[in-house]
Parts: C-alpha cells; sequence; structure tokens
C-alpha cells in the first residue's frame, strides 16, 4: 500500500506511539508570534523549565499587533522579545524587519519539503504548499514543542482534491480555495489534511499555492498540502543551493515526499475550475459562498488588501492591475498591508505601492492588522467590509461589522466602485 | 492533578459556535488566563443567550452541536472555560485544535452522536439540568426533576491520560 505525502512525514519523524493512533513527532520548526506565546513563556518560567528544545529550530516574529498600540500589546512583544534574546534565538524579527508570520516565514527559506512544523495559529496550514506537514496548535501544544521539540497528532487521513481545467482570466487561488471550502463545509475535513493536486495547482506559483493552503483550516483540516516540484525547488534555491549540487538534484531528493500513486484517501474530490467564477463569502461562515456577480451591488466601508491569505507580491500585484489610473469610492476606506518588508520593498520597486497611493489607499506597513480587528482598520457596528483575508466571523473585523471575503483584484474593483464588483466588469 | 467533571448546564443550541465568539480577539492582549473571565462568550450569536447571564454565571457544563470552537488556535477559548469552572464540553463534535486544547488543559471534551444531544437539550425544558461525569466508567449523567438520564461516551486512551495527569504538560514532561 503506498502513502500519502502526510503518512510519509508522520513515519519519518515519529518518535513516539503512546496509545494507538497516537503519533508523537519530532518538530523541524516551532514558529512563534506575540499573541499565542507570551502564556506558554510565563507556564515555562513558572514550572522552573525555562529552556528551549533548539534555538535553531525556533523561529520568532512580532506580527498580530505591531509595532505595539499599547501597554498591554507592548508587554506581549516585551515578553516575546526578552524570551528570544534570553535563549539566544537567532532568526527574531522585531519592528522594520517583522512581517506577517505565514508570509515571512517562507520568505526566509525556513520552511522545506518533509518537515513538521507547528505554530500557535490557526493558518500555519500555509506552510503545507512546500510539502510539508504544517499544523496550528494550542498554546499548551506550543509550550512542549519549545520544552521538548515534539507534538501529538492523530494518524493523518488525507483528502484529494484534483483541480483540473484551466483557471479563467481573473479567477484567482483565493475564488479557487473559497469554492473548495463551500464544497467541503467548515468541518468536512475535520482532523484531515487536505492534499491540493492536479494541473492547475501544478501551474500555481508559491504564493498561489500558500494562498490555497492557507484556507484549509477554514474546512477544518489540520494542513493543506501541496507536492513539491520544481517550483518549490526555484522559489527555495537561494537557500538550498549549499545542499544540493543542482536543482535536479533538489527535485530528485524531495520527490520522496510526494504521495504514492497508490497511496490511499478518505474522500477525493474532482474539481475542474475552467468555468469558475470570482468567488465572495455571504454570512458568517467561510463556506457561504457565492458568485460575486451573485453579490454585485453590495455597499461596502472599507476594503482591506494583505493577510497571510493574500498579502504577498503576487497578490499586490492582482489588485495594483485592477487598480491603476483609477481611484476608489470616496465612500470607501482603503487599506493596504503588504505582508512582509522585503514584499513592500518589491512593491515599491515596481510601482505597487504607487499605484495604491494614487488610488487613494492608505498603506500600512507589514502586519496582521485588521483581519482579527487587533489592531489598525477595526469597523465600527453595521460597517461592512471586502477583504482578502480568511475570516468572515461575526466581529471579526470589529464588533457588530461584517467582512466579505474575495480575492485581491475582488478587492480591488470593490474598492473603486463602492460596492461588491467582479473585477470582470469594470 | 485530574480536575472536577459536572455540574449545573448550560445549552448552546447551535453548530459552529467559533472562537471568536468565545472569547474575542480584541481581549488576546490579555497575558494572564484570569483576566479573561469577564469576557466568556461575549460575541456568541444566539437568540435568547445572555453571557452576562445568571445561568451561564452557574453554569459547569456546556451542551451545545456540531464543530464547537471552529476557527483561531487560541487556547484563550479553553481557558475562558477554564477560569469560569466550565471544565466539561459536551458536543456533537469539535475542530480539532479546540478538541486538543481542551484536553491539553486536562478539561474534558465529550463527544456524543446527534440523537443523545438531541435527548439532552429536550432535558432543559423540565427545568435545571445537572450533568455528572464518570470519567472512569466513560459515562455522562444527566439529571433533572424526576428524570436521568445515562450517555457512554467514548474517548481515546492518549486523551484520557492527558486529562487524568492534568494535561499535556505534565504528561510530555515525564516521557519525552
Amino acid at each position: 500500500m503506498g502513502k500519502t505525502l502526510a503518512e510519509k512525514i508522520f513515519d519519518s519523524h515519529l518518535r513516539d506511539e503512546p496509545f494507538p493512533g497516537t503519533k508523537i513527532l519530532n518538530l523541524d520548526r516551532v514558529l512563534c508570534h506575540e499573541i499565542t506565546t507570551p502564556v506558554a513563556i510565563a507556564d515555562l518560567v513558572w514550572r522552573n523549565k525555562d529552556r528551549v528544545f533548539d534555538r535553531e529550530k525556533i523561529k520568532v516574529v512580532i506580527d498580530h499587533v505591531t509595532p505595539s498600540k499599547d501597554t498591554k500589546t507592548a508587554t506581549q512583544a516585551k515578553i516575546l522579545r526578552d524570551w528570544a534574546r534570553r535563549h539566544d534565538i537567532p532568526d527574531f524579527f522585531d519592528v522594520g524587519r517583522n512581517g506577517v508570520c505565514h508570509a515571512i516565514f517562507p520568505e526566509k527559506g525556513y520552511i522545506r519539503p518533509g518537515y513538521t512544523v507547528i505554530m500557535g495559529d490557526s493558518h500555519t496550514c500555509t506552510h503545507g504548499a512546500f510539502g510539508a506537514f504544517a499544523a496550528g496548535v494550542g498554546t499548551t501544544d506550543l509550550e512542549v514543542g519549545i520544552l521538548k521539540g515534539v507534538c501529538a497528532f492523530r494518524e493523518p487521513e488525507t483528502i484529494r482534491v484534483n483541480l483540473t481545467g484551466n483557471l479563467p482570466q481573473g479567477v484567482y487561488a483565493k475564488d479557487v480555495i473559497l469554492h473548495v471550502i463551500a464544497r467541503l463545509g467548515v468541518n468536512g475535513a475535520t482532523d484531515r489534511v487536505i492534499e491540493f493536486r492536479g494541473s492547475v495547482v501544478e501551474r500555481m506559483n508559491m504564493d498561489a499555492r500558500m494562498t490555497l493552503c492557507n484556507m484549509a483550516v477554514e474546512a477544518g483540516g489540520t494542513s493543506g498540502v501541496c507536492m513539491p516540484d520544481m517550483t518549490t525547488v526555484e522559489y527555495l534555491w537561494e537557500f538550498i543551493q549549499d545542499e544540493f549540487d543542482s536543482k535536479e538534484e533538489a527535485l530528485e531528493d524531495y520527490q520522496q515526499w510526494v504521495s504514492d500513486a497508490d497511496a490511499k484517501y478518505t474522500q477525493t474530490l474532482d474539481i475542474d475550475i475552467s468555468a469558475l467564477e470570482p468567488q465572495v463569502t455571504y454570512d458568517y461562515k467561510p463556506d457561504c459562498v457565492k458568485t460575486v456577480r451573485d453579490m454585485q451591488g453590495t455597499r461596502v466601508d472599507q476594503v482591506y488588501i494583505g493577510t497571510c491569505t493574500n498579502g504577498r507580491i503576487d497578490d499586490l500585484r492582482q489588485a495594483a492591475e485592477v487598480l491603476k489610473g483609477r481611484k476608489i469610492a470616496d465612500s470607501v476606506r482603503g487599506i493596504v498591508s503588504p505582508a512582509t518588508p522585503k514584499i513592500f520593498s518589491d512593491a515599491l520597486a515596481e510601482g505597487i505601492i504607487q499605484i495604491f497611493m494614487e488610488a487613494g489607499f492608505c498603506v500600512t506597513n507589514p502586519t496582521c492588522g485588521a483581519c482579527l480587528g487587533m489592531s489598525n482598520g477595526v469597523l465600527a457596528e453595521g460597517e461592512v467590509a471586502a477583504a482578502t483575508s480568511n475570516r468572515n466571523f461575526n466581529g471579526r473585523m470589529g464588533k457588530g461589522g461584517m467582512v466579505h471575503l474575495v480575492s485581491p483584484a475582488t478587492a480591488a474593483a470593490t474598492a473603486i466602485t463602492g460596492v461588491i464588483t467582479d473585477a470582470r466588469d469594470l | 492533578m485530574q480536575k472536577s467533571f459536572g455540574g449545573p448546564a448550560i445549552f448552546l443550541d447551535r453548530s459552529d459556535i467559533n472562537t471568536d465568539e468565545i472569547i474575542p480577539a480584541k481581549y488576546l492582549t490579555e497575558v494572564t488566563k484570569e483576566a479573561l473571565q469577564p469576557y466568556i462568550l461575549e460575541d456568541l450569536k444566539l437568540e435568547g443567550f445572555d453571557s452576562k447571564g445568571e445561568a451561564l454565571k452557574q453554569a459547569k457544563v456546556i451542551v451545545t452541536r456540531e464543530n464547537f470552537g471552529c476557527g483561531s488556535s487560541r487556547e484563550h477559548a479553553p481557558w475562558v472555560f477554564e477560569v469560569n469552572d466550565v471544565h466539561t464540553i459536551i458536543a456533537e463534535s469539535y475542530a480539532r485544535i479546540f478538541r486538543q486544547n481542551m484536553f491539553n488543559c486536562g478539561m474534558l471534551a465529550i463527544e456524543l452522536p446527534k440523537a443523545s444531544i438531541d435527548q439532552l437539550m429536550e432535558l432543559q425544558e423540565r427545568g435545571n439540568v445537572r450533568i455528572e461525569v464518570d470519567l472512569s466508567r466513560q459515562q455522562v449523567n444527566a439529571l433533572t426533576d424526576g428524570e436521568e438520564k445515562q450517555f457512554g461516551f467514548d474517548i481515546s486512551p492518549f486523551d484520557k491520560a492527558l486529562v487524568e495527569a492534568g494535561g499535556w504538560v505534565e504528561f510530555a514532561d515525564a516521557r519525552y
């Protein structure tokens, strides 16, 4: 019997199986941010176990509220900063060098095929785009990860989603994943890994694959994964060129993680996306999805472009293409947060930031920001946003606010008209 | 040390109650569990539910539907229950991270089939319901005026061991 990518990673990282079906895995990466880590640090100190299992494998960033907005968030940042210094953790990203965790860690080359990755953040599934098993965990799992370098998981089952056909003009990875979530439902993949396969995924760049995997958790999935291929190698090459003689050699090595042809899946979903239209959520669950044209005309107060789902350079390019030479509606507040300093800098060099500013957008520093209503860009009661983020829960972007999840192109088109708009109709 | 389970129950008859409803993100700037205490279920959208009401104040057990705790990985969700003395959730199903967080904190996320949850929900019409949990026998007893119902439940040996150990840190520290 063949094995899936997730099963191969579980086999190679198995530390213990204390009970049948409970797998204790060795971790390659423990990622930390300032919201979920400080309580773990405090508990380790309280237990007199203020240690780290491997300072090279722990990567740390301040991203949710940065620069700090008040005493409480400054305290969270300080706890994380002091801890990173105390343990001499080399890869710690503070103000000026920090960005959204699920954008900056891949960008630094920290995520490789076959890795096990945890973080106290549900969208950790993003990193599966590299052929890694990457799962969001709570603070206690994070704490044990920091101290012992292990985490417990149930035996992985995998749902295979075959995406075939041709992505139509104006339709993007975000539209695909919203459609997949609508098909699976918000708990359709609970305790399962979602494997994104098919020619559509093979043609996607890493930014688009990360968008797909990022929202696996919105269907309940433990990790989203894509198979490592030459696109993965090309993205990682600057970080791995000392490890391999050639890209082909790297590719051959990474092939060991690719799911076997006779691997067993609990469910297979075949989706031809050739006729897919731009998608948008309504209501308060990410599986409540319609076509943008069905929601056309819904008024919005704010448009937010950024986040771990869609704050990468490719996303900004798609939005800028729509915004170029246009102005956003007077009734709309447009906010864009490039997800990392590098993305910000690349966007500047490409003239994208200029396009956003001339259109009337507020450009913020890299941060999670408005997505979860923790720092800037919070909605007032009764206000409506179109956002490139991943969650439309009640109160997510501010108490009493409504969030419609869309692609960067749809967000840009919506900012121009002030109502939800299909960019192809402009 | 193992926590105590059982007591007055409150019924949240809705699926997909998410972590933002259990504890809104704006409170995630707190760095102690105790500070979360007043904000339990503050943004829950459910007709007739009052997050500041007496029923929730008294409750030590929550009975609910499918996919409870979906969304964020924030352990602040189990913590806000913990600091309000709610150590037991009984639901048709859970989101993975929330469920693991409950057991990691040494608390119980019990799964019962829909038919059993239906029966529990019906009990509330008779008055206040008290639910006792016998972990060793894997049994839930629901008591109300003149009626008692019993339900057996499954729990993985690992999750049970976490509850008995008092949580994942204790379990892992002893073994790894």
